[in-house]
Protein backbone atom coordinates (compact mmCIF):
# COMPACT_ATOMS: atom_id res chain seq x y z
CA UNK A 1 0.00 0.00 0.00
CA UNK A 2 1.17 3.45 -0.23
CA UNK A 3 2.30 5.62 2.25
CA UNK A 4 1.65 8.92 0.87
CA UNK A 5 -1.79 9.19 1.42
CA UNK A 6 -3.10 12.68 2.20
CA UNK A 7 -7.04 14.40 2.85
CA UNK A 8 -6.88 16.08 -0.46
CA UNK A 9 -9.08 15.44 -3.15
CA UNK A 10 -7.22 14.79 -6.21
CA UNK A 11 -9.87 13.58 -8.56
CA UNK A 12 -13.47 14.03 -8.18
CA UNK A 13 -15.41 11.89 -11.00
CA UNK A 14 -19.35 12.97 -10.50
CA UNK A 15 -22.48 11.49 -12.52
CA UNK A 16 -20.47 10.59 -15.89
CA UNK A 17 -22.36 8.82 -18.28
CA UNK A 18 -21.14 7.21 -21.30
CA UNK A 19 -22.97 4.94 -24.34
CA UNK A 20 -21.94 3.58 -27.39
CA UNK A 21 -24.96 3.51 -30.08
CA UNK A 22 -27.58 1.74 -27.21
CA UNK A 23 -24.82 0.59 -24.64
CA UNK A 24 -25.19 2.66 -21.84
CA UNK A 25 -21.67 2.10 -20.22
CA UNK A 26 -20.97 4.31 -17.62
CA UNK A 27 -24.75 5.66 -16.07
CA UNK A 28 -24.01 8.11 -13.46
CA UNK A 29 -20.33 7.08 -12.42
CA UNK A 30 -19.08 8.63 -8.99
CA UNK A 31 -15.52 8.47 -7.71
CA UNK A 32 -13.42 11.04 -5.14
CA UNK A 33 -9.41 9.79 -5.53
CA UNK A 34 -7.54 11.70 -2.92
CA UNK A 35 -3.82 12.76 -3.39
CA UNK A 36 -0.99 9.78 -2.68
CA UNK A 37 -4.20 7.04 -2.79
CA UNK A 38 -3.69 3.73 -4.31
CA UNK A 39 -7.16 3.14 -5.52
CA UNK A 40 -8.36 -0.09 -7.07
CA UNK A 41 -11.28 -0.46 -9.26
CA UNK A 42 -12.68 -3.87 -9.89
CA UNK A 43 -15.59 -5.41 -11.92
CA UNK A 44 -16.64 -8.00 -14.31
CA UNK A 45 -15.16 -7.74 -17.67
CA UNK A 46 -17.03 -5.39 -20.34
CA UNK A 47 -18.29 -3.59 -17.43
CA UNK A 48 -16.98 -0.06 -18.41
CA UNK A 49 -13.65 -0.48 -16.45
CA UNK A 50 -11.17 0.97 -19.09
CA UNK A 51 -14.15 3.59 -20.76
CA UNK A 52 -14.38 4.83 -17.42
CA UNK A 53 -10.26 5.66 -17.47
CA UNK A 54 -10.62 6.82 -20.87
CA UNK A 55 -12.69 9.25 -20.43
CA UNK A 56 -10.87 10.11 -17.08
CA UNK A 57 -8.45 11.47 -19.31
CA UNK A 58 -10.51 12.55 -22.37
CA UNK A 59 -9.16 10.15 -24.95
CA UNK A 60 -13.05 9.02 -24.61
CA UNK A 61 -15.12 11.72 -24.50
CA UNK A 62 -18.27 11.70 -21.41
CA UNK A 63 -21.76 12.64 -22.58
CA UNK A 64 -22.47 13.96 -19.59
CA UNK A 65 -21.20 14.83 -15.98
CA UNK A 66 -17.93 16.42 -14.68
CA UNK A 67 -14.08 15.24 -13.61
CA UNK A 68 -12.19 17.26 -11.63
CA UNK A 69 -8.36 17.46 -11.32
CA UNK A 70 -7.08 19.36 -8.64
CA UNK A 71 -10.67 20.83 -8.69
CA UNK A 72 -10.28 22.28 -12.18
CA UNK A 73 -12.98 20.86 -14.31
CA UNK A 74 -11.63 18.90 -17.34
CA UNK A 75 -15.00 18.40 -19.43
CA UNK A 76 -15.34 20.72 -22.21
CA UNK A 77 -12.14 21.94 -21.81
CA UNK A 78 -9.82 23.08 -25.20
CA UNK A 79 -7.95 20.66 -27.02
CA UNK A 80 -4.46 22.25 -25.70
CA UNK A 81 -6.10 22.50 -22.39
CA UNK A 82 -6.54 18.28 -22.59
CA UNK A 83 -2.80 18.23 -24.02
CA UNK A 84 -1.75 20.07 -20.83
CA UNK A 85 -3.44 17.61 -18.56
CA UNK A 86 -2.75 14.77 -20.70
CA UNK A 87 1.32 15.49 -19.65
CA UNK A 88 0.63 15.03 -15.50
CA UNK A 89 -0.63 11.33 -16.71
CA UNK A 90 0.84 8.41 -16.88
CA UNK A 91 -1.33 5.24 -18.07
CA UNK A 92 -0.43 1.80 -19.37
CA UNK A 93 -3.09 -0.08 -21.44
CA UNK A 94 -4.45 -3.28 -21.31
CA UNK A 95 -2.58 -4.89 -23.76
CA UNK A 96 0.33 -3.07 -23.27
CA UNK A 97 0.10 -0.91 -26.97
CA UNK A 98 3.86 -0.61 -26.89
CA UNK A 99 4.59 0.94 -30.41
CA UNK A 100 5.55 -2.05 -32.57
CA UNK A 101 7.64 -0.19 -35.07
CA UNK A 102 9.55 1.11 -31.86
CA UNK A 103 12.68 -0.69 -30.18
CA UNK A 104 12.02 -1.16 -26.64
CA UNK A 105 14.63 2.13 -25.54
CA UNK A 106 12.45 4.16 -28.26
CA UNK A 107 9.21 3.32 -26.75
CA UNK A 108 10.32 3.86 -22.94
CA UNK A 109 11.46 7.60 -23.80
CA UNK A 110 9.41 8.25 -26.62
CA UNK A 111 7.84 11.22 -24.13
CA UNK A 112 10.75 12.76 -23.03
CA UNK A 113 11.88 13.21 -26.31
CA UNK A 114 8.63 15.01 -27.78
CA UNK A 115 9.68 17.56 -24.75
CA UNK A 116 13.20 17.65 -25.46
CA UNK A 117 15.75 16.57 -28.22
CA UNK A 118 18.06 13.79 -26.20
CA UNK A 119 20.61 12.42 -28.02
CA UNK A 120 20.40 8.80 -28.83
CA UNK A 121 23.18 8.25 -26.06
CA UNK A 122 21.81 9.73 -23.50
CA UNK A 123 18.26 8.27 -24.16
CA UNK A 124 19.56 4.94 -24.41
CA UNK A 125 20.78 5.56 -20.49
CA UNK A 126 17.88 6.81 -19.29
CA UNK A 127 15.64 3.80 -20.59
CA UNK A 128 18.76 1.60 -19.22
CA UNK A 129 18.22 3.36 -15.68
CA UNK A 130 13.97 3.03 -15.55
CA UNK A 131 13.98 -1.05 -17.86
CA UNK A 132 16.73 -1.57 -14.63
CA UNK A 133 14.26 -0.55 -11.97
CA UNK A 134 11.88 -2.75 -13.51
CA UNK A 135 13.90 -5.85 -13.89
CA UNK A 136 13.98 -6.34 -17.96
CA UNK A 137 17.87 -6.44 -18.62
CA UNK A 138 19.42 -4.29 -20.49
CA UNK A 139 19.60 -6.34 -24.06
CA UNK A 140 15.79 -5.46 -23.98
CA UNK A 141 16.21 -2.15 -24.75
CA UNK A 142 17.14 -3.23 -28.55
CA UNK A 143 14.89 -5.20 -28.52
CA UNK A 144 10.95 -4.89 -30.57
CA UNK A 145 7.62 -5.49 -28.53
CA UNK A 146 6.52 -8.20 -30.58
CA UNK A 147 10.17 -9.89 -29.41
CA UNK A 148 8.83 -9.84 -25.52
CA UNK A 149 7.33 -11.83 -23.42
CA UNK A 150 3.80 -10.85 -21.97
CA UNK A 151 4.98 -10.13 -18.38
CA UNK A 152 7.98 -8.63 -20.53
CA UNK A 153 5.87 -6.23 -22.45
CA UNK A 154 3.95 -4.96 -19.35
CA UNK A 155 6.79 -4.11 -17.81
CA UNK A 156 8.04 -2.18 -20.62
CA UNK A 157 4.49 -0.44 -20.52
CA UNK A 158 4.95 0.73 -16.79
CA UNK A 159 8.46 1.58 -17.53
CA UNK A 160 6.62 4.07 -20.72
CA UNK A 161 4.23 5.38 -18.05
CA UNK A 162 7.16 5.99 -15.29
CA UNK A 163 9.61 7.32 -17.12
CA UNK A 164 8.73 10.92 -17.37
CA UNK A 165 7.69 10.91 -13.92
CA UNK A 166 3.69 11.72 -14.32
CA UNK A 167 1.74 12.66 -10.78
CA UNK A 168 -0.82 10.31 -11.41
CA UNK A 169 -0.86 6.69 -12.90
CA UNK A 170 -3.17 4.66 -14.24
CA UNK A 171 -2.76 1.22 -14.81
CA UNK A 172 -4.96 -0.72 -16.67
CA UNK A 173 -5.47 -4.41 -15.88
CA UNK A 174 -1.61 -4.48 -15.44
CA UNK A 175 -1.37 -8.28 -14.08
CA UNK A 176 -4.31 -9.83 -16.42
CA UNK A 177 -2.83 -13.13 -18.05
CA UNK A 178 0.61 -13.02 -16.03
CA UNK A 179 1.42 -16.41 -13.65
CA UNK A 180 1.16 -15.28 -10.23
CA UNK A 181 5.06 -14.94 -9.48
CA UNK A 182 5.40 -12.64 -12.07
CA UNK A 183 1.91 -10.81 -11.16
CA UNK A 184 3.83 -10.60 -7.61
CA UNK A 185 7.17 -8.74 -9.04
CA UNK A 186 4.36 -6.18 -11.55
CA UNK A 187 2.52 -5.68 -8.33
CA UNK A 188 5.76 -4.62 -6.05
CA UNK A 189 6.98 -2.56 -9.46
CA UNK A 190 4.04 -0.59 -8.73
CA UNK A 191 4.06 -0.10 -5.52
CA UNK A 192 7.89 0.80 -5.31
CA UNK A 193 7.44 3.63 -8.28
CA UNK A 194 4.33 4.93 -6.44
CA UNK A 195 6.31 5.50 -3.57
CA UNK A 196 8.95 6.56 -4.98
CA UNK A 197 6.80 8.98 -7.23
CA UNK A 198 4.00 10.23 -4.43
CA UNK A 199 1.89 9.09 -7.43
CA UNK A 200 -1.95 8.97 -7.06
CA UNK A 201 -2.70 5.64 -8.82
CA UNK A 202 -5.83 4.02 -10.19
CA UNK A 203 -5.23 0.82 -11.36
CA UNK A 204 -7.92 -1.38 -12.84
CA UNK A 205 -7.39 -5.16 -11.97
CA UNK A 206 -9.80 -8.51 -11.48
CA UNK A 207 -6.96 -9.95 -9.43
CA UNK A 208 -7.91 -10.21 -6.11
CA UNK A 209 -4.51 -10.97 -4.65
CA UNK A 210 -2.93 -8.05 -6.85
CA UNK A 211 -5.83 -5.83 -5.11
CA UNK A 212 -5.26 -7.18 -2.02
CA UNK A 213 -1.31 -6.16 -2.08
CA UNK A 214 -1.60 -2.63 -3.73
CA UNK A 215 -4.49 -1.14 -2.75
CA UNK A 216 -5.70 1.34 -0.06
CA UNK A 217 -8.95 1.75 -1.40
CA UNK A 218 -11.34 -0.53 -3.54
CA UNK A 219 -14.35 0.75 -5.41
CA UNK A 220 -16.29 -1.76 -7.67
CA UNK A 221 -18.48 -0.87 -10.33
CA UNK A 222 -21.57 -2.51 -11.65
CA UNK A 223 -23.68 -1.84 -14.31
CA UNK A 224 -22.01 1.80 -15.04
CA UNK A 225 -22.57 3.14 -11.24
CA UNK A 226 -19.92 2.47 -8.34
CA UNK A 227 -21.90 0.33 -6.10
CA UNK A 228 -19.37 0.19 -3.31
CA UNK A 229 -15.80 1.94 -2.24
CA UNK A 230 -14.11 1.72 0.88
CA UNK A 231 -10.76 0.67 2.19
CA UNK A 232 -9.60 -2.61 1.11
CA UNK A 233 -9.60 -4.38 4.28
CA UNK A 234 -13.26 -3.98 4.43
CA UNK A 235 -14.12 -4.96 1.30
CA UNK A 236 -14.43 -8.90 2.45
CA UNK A 237 -17.72 -7.90 4.38
CA UNK A 238 -19.67 -4.90 2.86
CA UNK A 239 -23.00 -6.57 2.85
CA UNK A 240 -23.26 -6.09 -1.05
CA UNK A 241 -24.15 -9.81 -3.03
CA UNK A 242 -22.54 -8.25 -6.02
CA UNK A 243 -19.52 -7.20 -4.18
CA UNK A 244 -19.02 -10.21 -2.02
CA UNK A 245 -19.66 -12.89 -4.98
CA UNK A 246 -16.68 -11.06 -6.94
CA UNK A 247 -14.46 -10.38 -4.32
CA UNK A 248 -14.54 -14.23 -3.25
CA UNK A 249 -14.98 -15.33 -7.01
CA UNK A 250 -18.30 -17.26 -6.46
CA UNK A 251 -19.97 -19.05 -9.70
CA UNK A 252 -23.34 -18.17 -8.62
CA UNK A 253 -24.65 -14.54 -7.35
CA UNK A 254 -26.10 -11.33 -9.27
CA UNK A 255 -23.45 -11.17 -11.15
CA UNK A 256 -23.31 -13.05 -14.85
CA UNK A 257 -19.99 -13.61 -16.46
CA UNK A 258 -20.56 -12.99 -20.21
CA UNK A 259 -22.23 -9.54 -20.50
CA UNK A 260 -24.68 -8.92 -23.25
CA UNK A 261 -21.78 -7.70 -26.32
CA UNK A 262 -24.06 -4.97 -28.00
CA UNK A 263 -20.61 -4.77 -30.09
CA UNK A 264 -22.00 -7.14 -32.93
CA UNK A 265 -24.58 -5.07 -34.47
CA UNK A 266 -21.06 -2.67 -35.43
CA UNK A 267 -19.74 -5.07 -37.36
CA UNK A 268 -23.08 -5.77 -39.34
CA UNK A 269 -23.04 -2.07 -40.73
CA UNK A 270 -23.27 -1.44 -44.44
CA UNK A 271 -19.47 -1.09 -45.91
CA UNK A 272 -19.76 2.46 -47.62
CA UNK B 1 -41.08 -0.44 -50.70
CA UNK B 2 -40.80 0.99 -47.32
CA UNK B 3 -38.49 -1.33 -46.70
CA UNK B 4 -36.17 0.10 -49.85
CA UNK B 5 -36.73 3.38 -49.18
CA UNK B 6 -35.56 3.23 -45.50
CA UNK B 7 -32.38 1.36 -46.66
CA UNK B 8 -31.87 3.74 -49.42
CA UNK B 9 -32.24 6.69 -46.99
CA UNK B 10 -30.11 4.91 -44.66
CA UNK B 11 -27.22 4.49 -47.70
CA UNK B 12 -27.30 8.21 -48.12
CA UNK B 13 -27.30 9.27 -44.97
CA UNK B 14 -24.22 7.05 -44.12
CA UNK B 15 -22.10 8.19 -47.49
CA UNK B 16 -22.75 11.78 -46.30
CA UNK B 17 -21.78 10.97 -43.11
CA UNK B 18 -18.65 9.79 -44.81
CA UNK B 19 -17.92 12.31 -47.03
CA UNK B 20 -18.51 14.56 -43.88
CA UNK B 21 -15.63 12.82 -42.10
CA UNK B 22 -13.71 12.31 -44.99
CA UNK B 23 -13.66 16.10 -45.32
CA UNK B 24 -12.88 16.93 -41.50
CA UNK B 25 -10.25 14.38 -41.08
CA UNK B 26 -8.11 15.77 -44.18
CA UNK B 27 -8.68 19.08 -42.62
CA UNK B 28 -7.67 18.22 -38.84
CA UNK B 29 -4.70 16.56 -40.89
CA UNK B 30 -3.79 19.44 -43.27
CA UNK B 31 -3.73 21.23 -40.22
CA UNK B 32 -1.26 19.70 -38.22
CA UNK B 33 1.14 19.23 -41.22
CA UNK B 34 1.87 22.87 -41.23
CA UNK B 35 2.74 23.06 -37.25
CA UNK B 36 5.41 22.13 -36.09
CA UNK B 37 6.96 19.45 -34.27
CA UNK B 38 7.81 18.09 -38.06
CA UNK B 39 8.14 14.33 -37.77
CA UNK B 40 11.18 14.69 -40.52
CA UNK B 41 12.55 11.29 -39.32
CA UNK B 42 8.57 9.72 -40.29
CA UNK B 43 8.40 11.32 -43.57
CA UNK B 44 11.65 10.08 -44.28
CA UNK B 45 10.56 6.49 -43.62
CA UNK B 46 6.68 6.63 -45.62
CA UNK B 47 8.89 7.91 -48.51
CA UNK B 48 11.14 4.87 -47.98
CA UNK B 49 7.78 2.70 -47.72
CA UNK B 50 5.40 4.28 -50.08
CA UNK B 51 7.99 5.52 -52.56
CA UNK B 52 11.00 3.47 -53.10
CA UNK B 53 9.44 0.13 -52.00
CA UNK B 54 6.63 0.49 -55.13
CA UNK B 55 9.03 1.55 -57.84
CA UNK B 56 9.50 -2.58 -58.80
CA UNK B 57 5.72 -2.71 -58.67
CA UNK B 58 4.90 0.36 -60.81
CA UNK B 59 8.36 -0.14 -62.91
CA UNK B 60 6.67 -3.67 -63.94
CA UNK B 61 3.50 -2.39 -64.73
CA UNK B 62 4.24 0.23 -66.88
CA UNK B 63 7.09 -1.89 -68.65
CA UNK B 64 4.37 -4.18 -69.73
CA UNK B 65 2.00 -1.54 -70.41
CA UNK B 66 4.04 0.25 -72.91
CA UNK B 67 4.77 -2.84 -74.64
CA UNK B 68 1.80 -3.90 -74.89
CA UNK B 69 0.74 -0.75 -76.04
CA UNK B 70 3.02 -0.80 -79.07
CA UNK B 71 2.02 -4.15 -80.46
CA UNK B 72 -1.47 -3.62 -80.32
CA UNK B 73 -1.52 -0.07 -82.02
CA UNK B 74 0.96 -1.45 -84.19
CA UNK B 75 -1.80 -4.19 -85.45
CA UNK B 76 -4.43 -0.83 -85.14
CA UNK B 77 -2.54 1.60 -87.35
CA UNK B 78 -1.06 -0.75 -89.94
CA UNK B 79 -4.84 -1.39 -90.99
CA UNK B 80 -4.81 2.29 -92.42
CA UNK B 81 -1.07 2.68 -92.83
CA UNK B 82 0.21 4.48 -90.43
CA UNK B 83 2.33 2.46 -88.45
CA UNK B 84 4.59 5.13 -87.89
CA UNK B 85 2.69 6.67 -85.64
CA UNK B 86 3.09 3.52 -82.98
CA UNK B 87 5.91 5.97 -81.04
CA UNK B 88 3.80 8.54 -80.12
CA UNK B 89 0.94 7.01 -79.73
CA UNK B 90 2.91 4.84 -77.44
CA UNK B 91 4.32 8.17 -75.48
CA UNK B 92 0.91 10.13 -74.93
CA UNK B 93 -1.18 7.17 -73.77
CA UNK B 94 1.45 6.33 -71.38
CA UNK B 95 2.60 9.52 -70.20
CA UNK B 96 -1.25 11.43 -70.32
CA UNK B 97 -3.02 8.12 -68.95
CA UNK B 98 -1.80 5.23 -68.23
CA UNK B 99 1.28 6.15 -66.24
CA UNK B 100 -0.57 7.83 -63.29
CA UNK B 101 -3.71 5.82 -63.74
CA UNK B 102 -1.73 2.25 -63.57
CA UNK B 103 0.83 3.58 -60.92
CA UNK B 104 -2.20 4.94 -58.92
CA UNK B 105 -3.67 2.09 -58.83
CA UNK B 106 -0.72 -0.41 -58.21
CA UNK B 107 0.41 1.58 -55.23
CA UNK B 108 -3.31 1.57 -54.12
CA UNK B 109 -3.06 -1.95 -53.74
CA UNK B 110 -0.40 -1.68 -52.24
CA UNK B 111 0.21 1.16 -49.92
CA UNK B 112 -3.31 1.74 -49.06
CA UNK B 113 -3.72 -1.65 -47.85
CA UNK B 114 -0.89 -1.30 -45.74
CA UNK B 115 -1.39 1.78 -44.31
CA UNK B 116 -4.83 0.86 -43.52
CA UNK B 117 -3.66 -2.39 -41.60
CA UNK B 118 -0.68 -0.81 -39.81
CA UNK B 119 -2.80 2.31 -38.23
CA UNK B 120 -6.14 0.21 -37.84
CA UNK B 121 -4.00 -2.13 -35.84
CA UNK B 122 -2.63 0.52 -34.12
CA UNK B 123 -6.32 1.31 -33.40
CA UNK B 124 -7.66 -1.56 -32.15
CA UNK B 125 -4.83 -2.22 -29.93
CA UNK B 126 -4.78 1.34 -28.50
CA UNK B 127 -1.66 2.62 -29.69
CA UNK B 128 -3.47 5.48 -30.97
CA UNK B 129 -4.34 6.24 -27.51
CA UNK B 130 -1.49 6.01 -26.31
CA UNK B 131 0.29 8.41 -28.32
CA UNK B 132 -2.27 10.92 -27.08
CA UNK B 133 -1.33 9.94 -23.62
CA UNK B 134 2.87 10.25 -24.73
CA UNK B 135 2.15 14.56 -25.65
CA UNK B 136 1.88 13.34 -29.11
CA UNK B 137 -0.93 14.03 -31.31
CA UNK B 138 -1.83 11.07 -33.66
CA UNK B 139 -3.06 12.84 -36.41
CA UNK B 140 0.15 14.47 -36.78
CA UNK B 141 2.60 11.91 -35.98
CA UNK B 142 1.03 8.72 -38.18
CA UNK B 143 -1.38 10.70 -40.59
CA UNK B 144 0.43 14.21 -41.78
CA UNK B 145 3.85 12.34 -42.66
CA UNK B 146 1.92 9.62 -44.87
CA UNK B 147 0.20 12.13 -46.67
CA UNK B 148 2.98 14.43 -47.34
CA UNK B 149 5.34 11.26 -48.36
CA UNK B 150 2.19 10.17 -50.86
CA UNK B 151 1.83 13.45 -52.24
CA UNK B 152 5.59 14.17 -53.11
CA UNK B 153 6.22 10.33 -54.04
CA UNK B 154 3.84 9.24 -56.50
CA UNK B 155 5.16 11.82 -59.10
CA UNK B 156 8.33 10.48 -58.92
CA UNK B 157 7.04 7.05 -59.53
CA UNK B 158 5.26 8.25 -62.01
CA UNK B 159 7.69 10.05 -63.79
CA UNK B 160 10.23 6.69 -63.70
CA UNK B 161 6.86 4.49 -64.88
CA UNK B 162 6.55 7.11 -67.76
CA UNK B 163 10.49 6.30 -68.98
CA UNK B 164 10.25 2.85 -68.34
CA UNK B 165 6.58 2.63 -69.48
CA UNK B 166 7.73 4.68 -72.91
CA UNK B 167 11.46 2.06 -72.92
CA UNK B 168 8.97 -0.64 -73.14
CA UNK B 169 7.40 0.22 -76.03
CA UNK B 170 10.81 1.10 -77.68
CA UNK B 171 11.72 -2.42 -77.20
CA UNK B 172 9.06 -3.83 -79.09
CA UNK B 173 9.51 -1.32 -81.64
CA UNK B 174 12.75 -1.65 -82.31
CA UNK B 175 13.37 -5.52 -81.64
CA UNK B 176 9.94 -7.07 -82.31
CA UNK B 177 8.12 -4.25 -84.96
CA UNK B 178 11.59 -3.64 -87.12
CA UNK B 179 11.40 0.22 -86.58
CA UNK B 180 14.50 2.09 -86.52
CA UNK B 181 16.16 2.46 -83.04
CA UNK B 182 16.34 6.83 -83.93
CA UNK B 183 13.46 6.88 -86.16
CA UNK B 184 11.10 6.09 -83.19
CA UNK B 185 12.35 7.65 -80.91
CA UNK B 186 12.73 11.35 -82.59
CA UNK B 187 8.91 10.01 -82.97
CA UNK B 188 8.48 9.22 -79.43
CA UNK B 189 10.03 13.55 -78.69
CA UNK B 190 8.38 14.87 -81.57
CA UNK B 191 4.72 15.34 -81.07
CA UNK B 192 5.54 15.36 -76.74
CA UNK B 193 4.66 18.49 -75.15
CA UNK B 194 5.51 19.62 -71.92
CA UNK B 195 1.86 19.69 -70.55
CA UNK B 196 1.62 15.79 -71.43
CA UNK B 197 3.78 14.76 -68.56
CA UNK B 198 2.73 17.76 -66.57
CA UNK B 199 -0.56 16.79 -65.98
CA UNK B 200 0.62 13.18 -65.29
CA UNK B 201 2.39 14.62 -62.81
CA UNK B 202 -0.28 16.64 -61.48
CA UNK B 203 -2.43 13.82 -61.25
CA UNK B 204 0.10 11.68 -59.54
CA UNK B 205 0.32 14.00 -56.91
CA UNK B 206 -3.66 14.13 -56.53
CA UNK B 207 -3.32 10.22 -56.37
CA UNK B 208 -0.50 10.33 -54.44
CA UNK B 209 -2.89 11.97 -51.73
CA UNK B 210 -6.01 10.06 -51.83
CA UNK B 211 -4.08 6.65 -51.34
CA UNK B 212 -2.82 7.61 -48.49
CA UNK B 213 -5.76 9.75 -47.15
CA UNK B 214 -7.97 6.75 -48.00
CA UNK B 215 -5.45 4.26 -46.30
CA UNK B 216 -4.98 6.80 -42.59
CA UNK B 217 -8.94 7.59 -42.76
CA UNK B 218 -10.07 3.69 -42.23
CA UNK B 219 -7.35 2.80 -40.65
CA UNK B 220 -7.99 5.03 -38.22
CA UNK B 221 -11.53 4.65 -37.98
CA UNK B 222 -11.22 1.12 -38.34
CA UNK B 223 -13.68 -1.10 -36.47
CA UNK B 224 -12.60 -3.40 -33.56
CA UNK B 225 -10.76 -6.31 -33.62
CA UNK B 226 -8.79 -8.33 -36.48
CA UNK B 227 -12.24 -7.92 -38.56
CA UNK B 228 -12.30 -4.03 -38.12
CA UNK B 229 -8.75 -4.01 -39.37
CA UNK B 230 -9.77 -6.49 -42.41
CA UNK B 231 -12.38 -4.34 -43.01
CA UNK B 232 -10.78 -1.15 -43.26
CA UNK B 233 -7.92 -2.34 -45.38
CA UNK B 234 -10.55 -3.37 -47.79
CA UNK B 235 -12.44 -0.36 -47.99
CA UNK B 236 -9.09 1.65 -48.62
CA UNK B 237 -8.39 0.11 -51.21
CA UNK B 238 -11.62 0.36 -52.63
CA UNK B 239 -12.05 3.67 -52.42
CA UNK B 240 -8.68 4.72 -52.90
CA UNK B 241 -9.30 2.72 -56.46
CA UNK B 242 -12.76 4.47 -56.78
CA UNK B 243 -11.54 8.27 -56.37
CA UNK B 244 -8.82 7.60 -58.49
CA UNK B 245 -10.64 6.80 -61.54
CA UNK B 246 -13.09 9.30 -60.61
CA UNK B 247 -10.23 11.84 -60.51
CA UNK B 248 -8.74 11.13 -63.31
CA UNK B 249 -11.96 11.38 -65.32
CA UNK B 250 -12.26 15.34 -63.79
CA UNK B 251 -8.29 16.52 -64.20
CA UNK B 252 -8.57 15.24 -67.76
CA UNK B 253 -11.94 17.15 -68.61
CA UNK B 254 -10.66 20.13 -66.32
CA UNK B 255 -7.29 20.12 -68.04
CA UNK B 256 -8.35 18.91 -71.43
CA UNK B 257 -12.17 19.55 -71.87
N1 LIG C 1 -14.90 2.54 -28.73
C1 LIG C 1 -15.98 1.81 -28.39
N2 LIG C 1 -17.04 1.73 -29.22
C2 LIG C 1 -18.13 1.03 -28.88
N3 LIG C 1 -18.26 0.34 -27.74
C3 LIG C 1 -17.24 0.38 -26.86
C4 LIG C 1 -16.05 1.11 -27.14
N4 LIG C 1 -15.20 0.96 -26.09
C5 LIG C 1 -15.85 0.18 -25.21
N5 LIG C 1 -17.06 -0.19 -25.65
C6 LIG C 1 -18.05 -1.02 -24.94
O1 LIG C 1 -18.15 -0.52 -23.64
C7 LIG C 1 -18.29 -1.58 -22.71
C8 LIG C 1 -17.24 -1.47 -21.65
O2 LIG C 1 -15.97 -1.76 -22.21
P1 LIG C 1 -14.65 -1.70 -21.35
O3 LIG C 1 -14.62 -0.44 -20.59
O4 LIG C 1 -13.53 -1.98 -22.29
O5 LIG C 1 -14.82 -2.93 -20.35
P2 LIG C 1 -13.87 -3.39 -19.19
O6 LIG C 1 -14.59 -3.10 -17.93
O7 LIG C 1 -13.67 -4.86 -19.37
O8 LIG C 1 -12.59 -2.63 -19.32
C9 LIG C 1 -18.23 -2.86 -23.51
O9 LIG C 1 -19.56 -3.30 -23.75
C10 LIG C 1 -17.56 -2.45 -24.77
O10 LIG C 1 -17.99 -3.27 -25.81
MG1 LIG D 1 -10.80 -3.15 -19.89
Amino acid sequence: MSENKTQAVKIEISNLKKQFGNNQVLTGFNLSIRKGESLCLIGTSGCGKSVALKCLIGLVSADSGSIKVDGHETIGQSRAENEALLRRFGMTFQFGALFDSLPIWENVTFRLRQKEKLSKKIAREIAGDIINQLGLAPHVLDLFPAELSGGMQKRAAIARAIADKPEILLFDEPTSGLDPITSGVINDLILNSVNRLGATTLTISHDMASVRQIADTVAMIHQGQIIWCGPVADMHDTGIAEVDQFVNGKAYGPLTSNPPDTNVAQHSEMPV
Amino acid sequence: MIGFVQSLGASVLALSRMIGGIVLFTTIALRWVLVPPFYGRQIVRQMVDIGYYSLPVVGLTTLFSGMVLALQSYTGFARFSAEDTVATVVVLSITRELGPVLAGLMVAGRVGASIAAEIGTMRVTDQIDALDTLSTRPMQYLVGPRIIAGIVCLPILVLIGDIIGVFGGYLVGVYNLDFNASVYLSKTLEFLEFEDVFIGLVKAAIFGFIITLMGCYHGYYSGRGAEGVGKATTNAVVSASILILIANYTVTALFFG
